[in-house]
């Protein structure tokens, strides 16, 4: 039980110096931290979207970036059109996201393996492209999002602290959605999928529709992720589609630990903290980084939270 | 029919040039069960090497093939530093590590040649536009392309299905253990298969650099392009990288070239103009996911373990 306390405490610390950010921000007049922290939250949500289809349903999706893109655009295109109201905005993004998902889902769960990394990579290739050809949404430039999404007077997105904690919630939502699921019959199934699914569907469970469902689900999130981004950066371009951010947040998902509840965001916070100081340093900072994630893969098992598990233990 | 005869040449030439590159992929992955998205950095060093090496020696030939030499050296003391200890581990750590080595080679270029691009120029010879049939001239250089790659493409299939090497390689690709057992020194074979993806790589990176510029992030594209060609082909399986190289490259260019037409027939000019370049992107992913849809095992499935 020791091993458990050690990474649960560090979980623990981690997520109190979430919550407490904004104050330490505004004590400090460090406005910066707080935005960067804002970032690091929507992207540890898409992170932890990817790990429930990773970690735990053993679909190993290298195209997850889209549905960043997906919830993005469909804030942006609909602020252009001059929907602005957050409650049209939300729900489309994600329904959008979904719709992807399932379509993408359904194609690229005939396959297996090496063959479902490159199909969901391409197909986010593919997405990359339609928005690059998007001209009256900007195309290869991006759209900048004006205004951000109104959610009439209930929370004011354009207040730093308030969407910091808007994205705060949606982050613990999420978990705690994931949590759910995890450990319900779906979940159970879906995890079972992951270890054997031969003998699954010889017990006669339908192993594909399992699949889809729990990939349209992280894929709704990730969308969600995308919407609160496009909102977070006032812009949404092709960029974010792009294959390397989907090898972004796959590096999040395994540094801190796949399968875990809480480790993509502590991959998160690891990842984006570490590019963020060494780029201060040196203006090469990825001629570190690049080894670095090797040294990772090769020493690293099971990310940050199995490090962590060990030195409990150990 | 100049038009045709030319794109359609282009798409050839573009189509064996992707293969240079999808054969070192499927044979590394084939073998070494490897999946190395560095493959696309190889290409990319390969254009650096030989635009580097060609400014050195004031002679294209000469730096192409210095470049090659130093691709073929690169490709081996990566192997044996680093994705030697990959061999055998999940296949998501493969992705994870070489990726890892995409960020560091882009920005080892970035600190070594700067981020602005390169250029490779060409020597006379090889820019005079040669007559193909009556009133149709098609450059020089790329009918070079096409007869080296085409060379290199019976040179593969020769030496893998007829000489004592290939025969080890093949042997690898259905049973690893089993040709180890057998006494073969299976270390040095891993190093000479990747050690020969990589020239592959740096052949095509060094042939395409005078066609565009030698750039950072060069290799992206075309390493999913040539992930898209292995899928389509069939993983581990050269026949079926090369027709579907082909058949990619052919798409690809055509589309490019006639899509925007052929939409401006159909929709209103400004319409088609917006939609054609995005469609024409989207037709080899389509074409990949109609063939997954078709036979999820690619068109030429190598033979199973």
């Amino acid at each position: 039980m020791k091993s458990l306390s050690v990474s649960k405490a560090v979980t623990a610390l981690m997520l109190a110096g979430l919550v407490l950010l904004p104050l330490y921000s505004q004590l400090s007049g460090n406005i910066f931290i707080l935005t960067l922290f804002t970032r690091v939250i929507i992207l540890a949500l898409a992170a932890a979207s990817l790990n429930l289809i990773m970690g735990f349903g053993g679909m190993m999706s290298f195209g997850h970036a889209a549905y960043l893109g997906i919830g993005g655009y469909a804030v942006g295109m609909l602020a252009q059109e001059g929907v602005g109201s957050g409650f049209i905005q939300f729900p489309v993004a994600l329904a959008a996201s979904a719709i992807y998902a399932l379509v993408i889902g359904a194609l690229s769960l005939r396959t297996r393996g090496v063959y479902f990394i490159m199909i969901t990579l391409a197909f986010a290739q593919m997405a990359y492209y339609v928005a690059s050809g998007l001209a009256r949404y900007g195309g290869d430039d991006g759209l900048t999002v004006y205004k951000r999404s109104d959610f009439s007077g209930l929370i004011d997105l354009s207040n730093r602290t308030q969407f910091y904690y808007l994205c705060l919630a949606c982050l613990f939502g999420v978990i705690f959605l994931i949590w759910r699921i995890v450990n319900s019959r779906f979940g159970l199934v879906v995890q079972g999928l992951r270890s054997n699914e031969q003998r699954m569907q010889a017990i006669g469970f339908p192993a594909k529709r399992y699949q889809l469902v729990c990939f349209v689900i992280s894929g709704t999130m990730c969308g969600l992720a995308g919407a609160l981004l496009a909102n977070n950066t006032d812009f949404v371009s092709p960029a974010v589609m792009y294959w390397t951010r989907s090898g972004d947040l796959m590096v999040m998902v395994i540094l801190g630990g796949m399968g875990t509840l809480f480790g993509p965001v502590m991959g998160a916070v690891v990842f984006l903290l570490l590019e963020e100081f060494l780029s201060q340093i040196t203006e090469y900072w990825a001629l570190i980084m690049g080894p670095l994630l090797l040294l990772i893969v090769l020493f690293g098992r099971g990310g940050i939270m199995g490090v962590l598990g060990r030195a409990g233990r150990g | 029919m100049l038009l045709v005869v030319e794109q359609f040449l282009n798409g050839l030439q573009f189509g064996l040039l992707l293969f240079l590159l999808a054969a070192g992929l499927t044979l590394v992955f084939g073998i070494m069960d490897l999946v190395n998205l560095a493959h696309g950095s190889l290409y990319m060093m390969g254009a650096y090497f030989a635009a580097t090496f060609a400014a050195w020696t004031g002679s294209f030939l000469l730096g192409a093939l210095m470049a090659l030499g130093a691709t073929l050296v690169l490709g081996i003391v990566l192997e044996v530093t680093a994705l030697r200890h990959l061999y055998g581990r999940d296949h998501l750590d493969h992705v994870l590590a070489t990726f890892g080595l995409i960020l560091f080679f882009n920005e080892a270029v970035r600190l070594i040649w700067g981020p602005a691009g390169l250029a490779l120029p060409l020597p006379a010879w090889l820019t005079v536009p040669v007559p193909i049939l009556p009133g149709i001239h098609y450059p020089a250089y790329r009918l070079a392309i096409i007869a080296v790659a085409l060379l290199v493409a019976l040179l593969l299939y020769l030496g893998v299905m007829r000489t004592r090497i290939g025969m080890l390689i093949r042997a690898g690709a259905s049973n690893r253990e089993m040709i180890g057992a057998l006494g073969i020194n299976i270390k040095l074979l891993y190093t000479l298969v990747f050690g020969l993806g990589a020239a592959l790589a740096g052949l095509a990176g060094l042939m395409q650099a005078p066609i565009l510029t030698v750039q950072i992030g060069m290799g992206e594209n075309i390493l999913i392009l040539a992930f898209v060609i292995i899928v389509i082909g069939g993983i581990g399986s050269i026949r079926g990288a090369f027709l579907a190289a082909i058949f990619v490259g052919m798409i690809d260019t055509l589309g490019r070239a006639f899509l925007p037409n052929l939409l401006r027939q159909v929709l209103s000019g400004a319409a088609a103009s917006t939609a054609a370049p995005a469609l024409s992107s989207m037709l080899i992913y389509l074409l990949m996911a109609i063939v997954l849809v078709v036979r999820p095992e690619g068109l030429f499935p190598a033979s199973r373990r």
